[in-house]
């Protein structure tokens, strides 16, 4: 097992250090000299120079992405010239109502899903399941923004019962304090998402249900619930864990378009207005915070795994 | 294994891939699939020839006019036809979703390949590489590369390509790993096969499935990563325009009721998503019964 971990663990640390090389390659390659962006357009070259000396922006690029690297180690992601104001600010600033967000549909679509997927199993080729299957396909297919469409114009011009825009309050805890603000986008991540689980939950639960310890669980006369939460759900969650572990950037993806259309004040929408001003450090900051997130979901969905199924250790 | 192959009577001349294309044949949300995918090609490619409208010329007069007569989809914002504009826009979302596809079934192909043959550390510092690139979330990425780029077809089918090449990489690379420790490799490999001749006449026609499976997949998340590039403001610009965009500038309008500017648009749009979904997933089912039944 520590064997296990320490691998992973390594291996983690490699693709964490190799996205910060290309974040860092983008930052180079894709916005101009801080010089020019910190002293503006009307600057003589000479100033830009001197400016890019002092601060070490003319050294090569090995030494650049050291200090890039050092920055980093140290917690600072960079300066958004554009704002005034560095990354780490700004993303923390939003963080914790991106989280709230992403989050609470995260919980939603788990709750769905996982007994959506085992309902499905159980009653597999029913009118149901087969229904199920079919909307679920077309909500795989639809991109979110045409989802979020869909329930603004149902719930919100149709029946006007939700306002078709999210809380423009500052709160993190805007959930709470303001719910009907917030069902929409809740719901439209929510509902990309459980697209994304279920499916997989159903043929993982198919997948339970055909092994030989359901069957002496129901020869030893357990009822059939008893079957199903007993011994199917947990095995069945197993690849879930997996999944969700995975999905991690298209949940923020989703996060990203659902924030840009409901214009909900969280990191999507900071993204969203640093691609129209082209506020490169604020995008890769983001982006690397994203994809070490990324890193670290997929790294404990493996250890959960581990610690839950032996066998996967020696895979 | 070999003793239901011997037991096995002597099976009819029938290719595997024979095999693989009456299976599919036999699945009907294939076919509904191959069907959409054909009707809507015919609808936005020979459509506008058929069905002839004005899409470059603004007509501010005829704006935002409900369906009627004239106009069976009504009009948009700037006058022009809706029906016109699905087929102008078809056009551009299915070649870039194609386009994009090959560009990244035929880097991943290569790419796994190579890394599948080589083994060892260069197996494993290229697939570190994978890891890394696949852990940047995709929509991230490729937005922000396409700040750097004017929008065209080809721009958008190279970025996109060029980010989502990981997938395939990793499959073909597990296919040509398994392929390789495979009797009929090593077999011609005793009988002096050049190592060019077996990657030619053995690993790729044999990898080929999961390459032509992996594509129509592709297709379609190209297809809704395009219209998520467009709805966000980096699609097609004027005269140009691809669904995405056509639905962005749609939602200006939903609060007014101009429904007409989004359902039409995104029904297709799901459809062919839908399409290439279902292809797909009846692709990947014939080609396993073709492998089972070898």
């Amino acid at each position: 097992m520590t064997r296990y971990v320490l691998r992973r663990l390594a291996t983690s640390a490699v693709v964490v250090l190799g996205v910060s090389l290309i974040t860092f390659m983008m930052l180079h390659g894709l916005s101009g000299s801080p010089g020019r962006a910190i002293l503006g357009v009307e600057a003589s070259a000479e100033a830009v120079a001197a400016f890019d000396r002092e601060h070490g922006y003319d050294r090569s690029l090995v030494v650049q992405y050291v200090m890039y690297l050092g920055d980093l180690l140290q917690g600072d992601l960079g300066y958004s010239y554009r704002l005034n104001q560095s990354v780490n600010d700004l993303l923390a600033e939003n963080a914790g109502r991106t989280a709230m967000l992403a989050g609470a549909a995260l919980v939603l679509a788990i709750g769905i899903a996982v007994p959506l997927g085992v309902f499905q199993a159980v009653k597999r080729n029913s009118v149901g399941d087969n229904l199920l299957t079919a909307l679920t396909f077309v909500a795989y297919s639809m991109p979110v923004f045409l989802l979020a469409m869909l329930l603004i114009q149902v719930f919100a011009l149709g029946l006007g019962i939700l306002p078709a825009q999210a809380s423009q309050s500052s709160s993190n805890f805007v959930i709470f304090t303001e719910p009907r603000a917030m069902l929409l986008p809740v719901l439209t991540l929510t509902g990309v998402t459980v697209a994304m689980y279920s499916r997989y939950q159903r043929s993982a639960a198919l997948d339970q249900l055909a092994q030989d310890y359901i069957r002496v669980a129901r020869a030893k006369g357990l009822s059939t619930r008893m079957v199903l939460t007993r011994h199917l759900l947990r095995n069945a969650c197993l690849p879930l864990v997996t999944l969700i572990g995975m999905s991690i950037p298209l949940l923020l993806a989703g996060n990203l378009v659902v924030e840009s259309v409901f214009n909900y004040p969280g990191l999507g929408l900071l993204f969203f207005n640093s691609l129209n001003n082209q506020d490169y450090p604020v995008l890769l900051g983001y982006t690397l915070v994203a994809s070490i997130m990324t890193v670290l979901g997929n790294l404990l969905a493996d250890l959960v795994v581990a610690v839950s199924d032996p066998r996967t250790q020696n895979a | 294994m070999t003793e239901t192959a011997t037991a096995r009577p002597v099976p009819e001349l029938t290719s595997g891939w024979r095999l693989a294309v009456r299976s599919f044949a036999q699945n009907r949300l294939a076919v509904l699939g191959v069907g959409i995918i054909v009707a809507l090609v015919l609808f936005c490619f020979a459509g506008p020839h058929l069905y002839v409208t004005e899409q470059i010329t603004v007509d501010p007069v005829s704006s935002l006019l409900p369906p009627d007569a004239a106009h069976p989809l009504g009009t948009d914002a700037q006058g022009f036809d809706v029906l016109g504009r699905i087929m102008r826009g078809g056009q551009a979302s299915l070649q870039i979703g194609l386009f994009a596809a090959l560009i990244a079934t035929a880097i991943g192909t290569l790419y796994g390949t190579v890394a599948g043959l080589a083994g060892g550390v260069v197996d494993g510092v290229m697939m570190r590489v994978v890891d890394t690139l696949l852990s940047i979330p995709f929509l991230f990425i490729v937005l922000i590369a396409a700040t750097r780029f004017s929008s065209t077809v080809l721009s958008l089918s190279l970025i996109l390509g060029a980010f989502s090449w990981l997938a395939p990489a990793r499959l073909v690379r597990a296919e040509v790993l398994s392929l390789r420790s495979r009797g009929f490799v090593a077999a011609a490999t005793v009988m002096g096969a050049t190592k060019l001749r077996i990657i030619t006449r053995h690993l790729i026609p044999n990898a080929l499935g999961v390459v032509i499976v992996n594509i129509t997949f592709q297709v379609a998340d190209a297809i809704i990563a395009v219209s998520l590039l467009g709805f966000l403001g980096f699609g097609l610009n004027y005269p140009d325009v691809e669904w995405g965009t056509q639905l962005s500038e749609g939602v200006s309008y939903l609060f007014e009721g101009a429904w007409w500017l989004i359902y039409p648009v995104g029904g297709c749009l799901v459809l062919v998503v839908m399409a290439f979904n279902f292809v797909g997933d009846a692709l990947r089912d014939s080609i396993d019964v073709r492998l089972r039944r070898r």
